[in-house]
């Protein structure tokens, strides 16, 4: 996928002026505090409202372009779209909102069967049901299903899973997941929530009061400290690839192999060689001259400092690179000065917790190794 | 009940089924423009619409009259290119009954088309539908409340229409002499009482019948539509 995006638009209190592009399949997201601008994006990229100036290209093709005067209309442009209300038919059964896009898909063909695609969206037993009838969960699986038998050539999701609670919330985002890996659907993904994010993004575009602040793989974009302020103060934390080591099931562990070395988290159910992805949280990270000893933590990793970010307040953050790695820690200003930490010195970084996403290995740059350890098992 | 009774009732039933279903489409149309459109004489076309309803009746008629009577430019014209006479015939009396009915028709179509989320039609555009599509799948059956409501309400208002029809069409007996100016010509006539109850009584029927039929589509459509 291909997407070329530059949008100029006046929403009443501030002006969106957002350029980006994305040159990778899978899953980007679009992150930002409510009110960023994040919507109106992915509806001028839909062709649902029209900007005051600028383009969309995707794939080659111009959807918008105020200077050339084209507008592609909304449904001409084979671009699904999962709004956060479901929007499902009220006079329709699920059967029909299910096949409303399929029937007007032309001889475009979903890379999922309607059986396997109601399958793994567990909504089998609801297909005579109007939408009237349904739990919040169930019309936001049954929007996604619609969405996907159009054969979109992008996937757009509106904050899909706000309205919904958190057991809810994971159960589909493991559909999504899964839905990218089988339909092989690019997506943009609109969404306020860090943890959505980490899971699911291989490309992050930050945004800031209609502004682009940051655009790069999830990696990169979740290490940078001058972000912090943006990408969550308290959730804030990078993201890193990894793969499963070994498996000691004596103590219920795992080891996951990092570049900058491996991590011990509670064991999980993946094949040793299976990609996966760890969140490690800047407050979870404490920062050492000396190797430790006589700790209750296991991981320590050893890197030199990149970067220091100082803030307002007791904390600081400091980027410490890995091998190709990028770890934060936040400590607090009296430690920088006790340690006498500075850019280039070496550290250990001692992390406390690690959040081990269950299936998030992405596709941006990890695809051949992805698909190689899957054929190795 | 008398044969010329009788024949009232077929022909007042003709005359508003006719009035009705030829309105409709139209009807459908104007209530779609004026519920989601926006054009710098939608004000105007608004109180075009709703004119018969404030207007008298007899104006209407005369209004009519003096339109479309065979001497009258439209009239002639119409009866010199089709042959086609509405004064004096029961297809003027459509006609006006349908105009005097038609706000009532529009008012509730535009109402339920109003109550749409336009949030659906964002969404089925985003899943390829183009706009008559849009209007087809979505518009017309989440409106098919409105529609039968205001149908329902547009034939009753057909049903009792008197002005309108006795000021263009006169009132002949097998020809315009619906329900409403029978029971006149009965009041008017020595010793018609007992025919005026009748037909009075029969108007009642109908009237409940009409309330009753609307109340279960209604319920019916309801239950179809999911709302």
């Amino acid at each position: 996928m291909n997407l070329d995006i530059d949008i100029r638009h006046d929403l009443g209190g501030f002006r969106l002026d957002t350029a980006f592009a994305v040159d990778e399949p899978g899953i980007t997201a679009l992150f930002g505090p409510s009110g960023a601008g994040k919507s109106t994006i992915i509806a001028a990229i839909a062709g649902l409202i029209t900007p005051d100036g600028g383009h969309v290209r995707l794939d080659g093709e111009t959807l918008f372009d105020s200077a050339a005067g084209t507008n592609v209309p909304t449904q001409k442009r084979q671009i699904g779209y999962v709004f956060q209300d479901s929007r499902l038919f009220p006079h329709l059964d699920v059967r029909s909102n299910l096949l409303f896009g399929a029937r007007r898909a032309g001889s475009r063909r979903p890379a999922i069967g309607f059986d396997a695609l109601i399958d793994l969206l567990g909504i089998g037993h609801l297909l005579r049901r109007k939408p009237l009838h349904l739990s919040g969960g169930e019309r936001q699986r049954v929007a996604l299903g619609r969405a996907v038998l159009f054969a979109p050539r992008l996937l757009l999701l509106d904050e899909p899973f706000a309205a919904l609670d958190q057991p809810r919330r994971h159960e589909i985002m493991g559909m999504l997941e899964q839905l990218r890996d089988v339909a092989n659907i690019p997506m943009v993904h609109v969404s306020h929530a860090l943890d959505e994010v980490t899971r699911l993004a291989d490309h992050m575009v930050v945004l800031d009061q209609g502004k682009v602040a940051a655009s790069d793989d999830i990696y990169a974009v979740t290490s940078r400290i001058d972000l912090f302020p943006l990408t969550g103060r308290f959730e804030a934390g990078s993201v890193l690839p990894g793969n499963v080591a070994e498996h000691d099931r004596d103590h219920h562990l795992t080891a996951v192999t990092i570049a900058g070395g491996h991590l011990w988290v509670p064991q999980i159910d993946r094949p040793v060689g299976a990609p996966v992805r760890v969140r490690v949280r800047a407050r979870d990270v404490m920062l050492a001259t000396a190797l430790p000893t006589g700790l209750s933590a296991n991981n320590v990793i050893s890197g030199t400092i990149a970067a220091i970010r100082r803030d307002e307040g007791a904390y600081l953050d400091v980027q410490i690179a890995c091998a190709t790695d990028r770890l934060v820690a936040r400590i607090t200003h009296r430690s920088l000065a006790r340690l006498e930490l500075a850019e280039g010195q070496p550290v250990h970084a001692v992390i406390k917790s690690v959040t081990v996403e269950r299936d998030g290995a992405g596709r941006s740059g990890h695809t051949g190794a992805h698909n190689q350890t899957r054929a190795a098992t | 009940m008398t044969d010329m009774e009788i024949e009232a009732l077929m022909l007042s039933l003709r005359i508003a089924l006719v009035a009705v279903g030829g309105a409709l489409p139209f009807a459908v149309l104007i209530a779609w423009v004026l519920a989601r459109t926006h054009f710098p004489g939608r004000v105007l076309l608004d109180g075009l619409v709703h004119l018969p309803l404030v207007l008298p009746p007899v104006v209407m008629g005369y209004l009519l009259l003096v339109s479309l009577g065979t001497k009258a430019p439209v009239g002639g014209w119409l009866l010199d290119t089709f042959g086609i006479r509405l004064v004096f015939s029961w297809t003027g009396a459509a006609l006006a009954a349908a105009i005097v009915s038609f706000p009532f028709q529009v008012r509730a179509i535009r109402l339920a088309m109003e109550a749409i989320d336009p949030g659906l039609d964002a969404a089925a555009r985003t899943l390829g539908a183009g706009p008559i599509d849009r209007f087809c799948s979505i518009t017309l059956p989440l409106a098919l409340p409105g529609i039968i409501a205001g149908a329902i309400t547009a034939f009753a208002a057909s049903l009792g229409e008197f002005g309108a029809i006795i000021t263009f069409v006169s009132n002949i007996p097998g020809e315009t002499r619906t329900l409403p100016l029978a029971i006149y010509t009965a009041i008017q006539s020595p010793g018609g009482e007992a025919a005026a109850a009748r037909l009075a009584g029969l108007a009642i029927l109908l009237a409940l019948a009409g309330l009753i039929l609307s109340e279960m589509a209604a319920r019916r459509v309801r239950s179809i539509s999911g709302s």
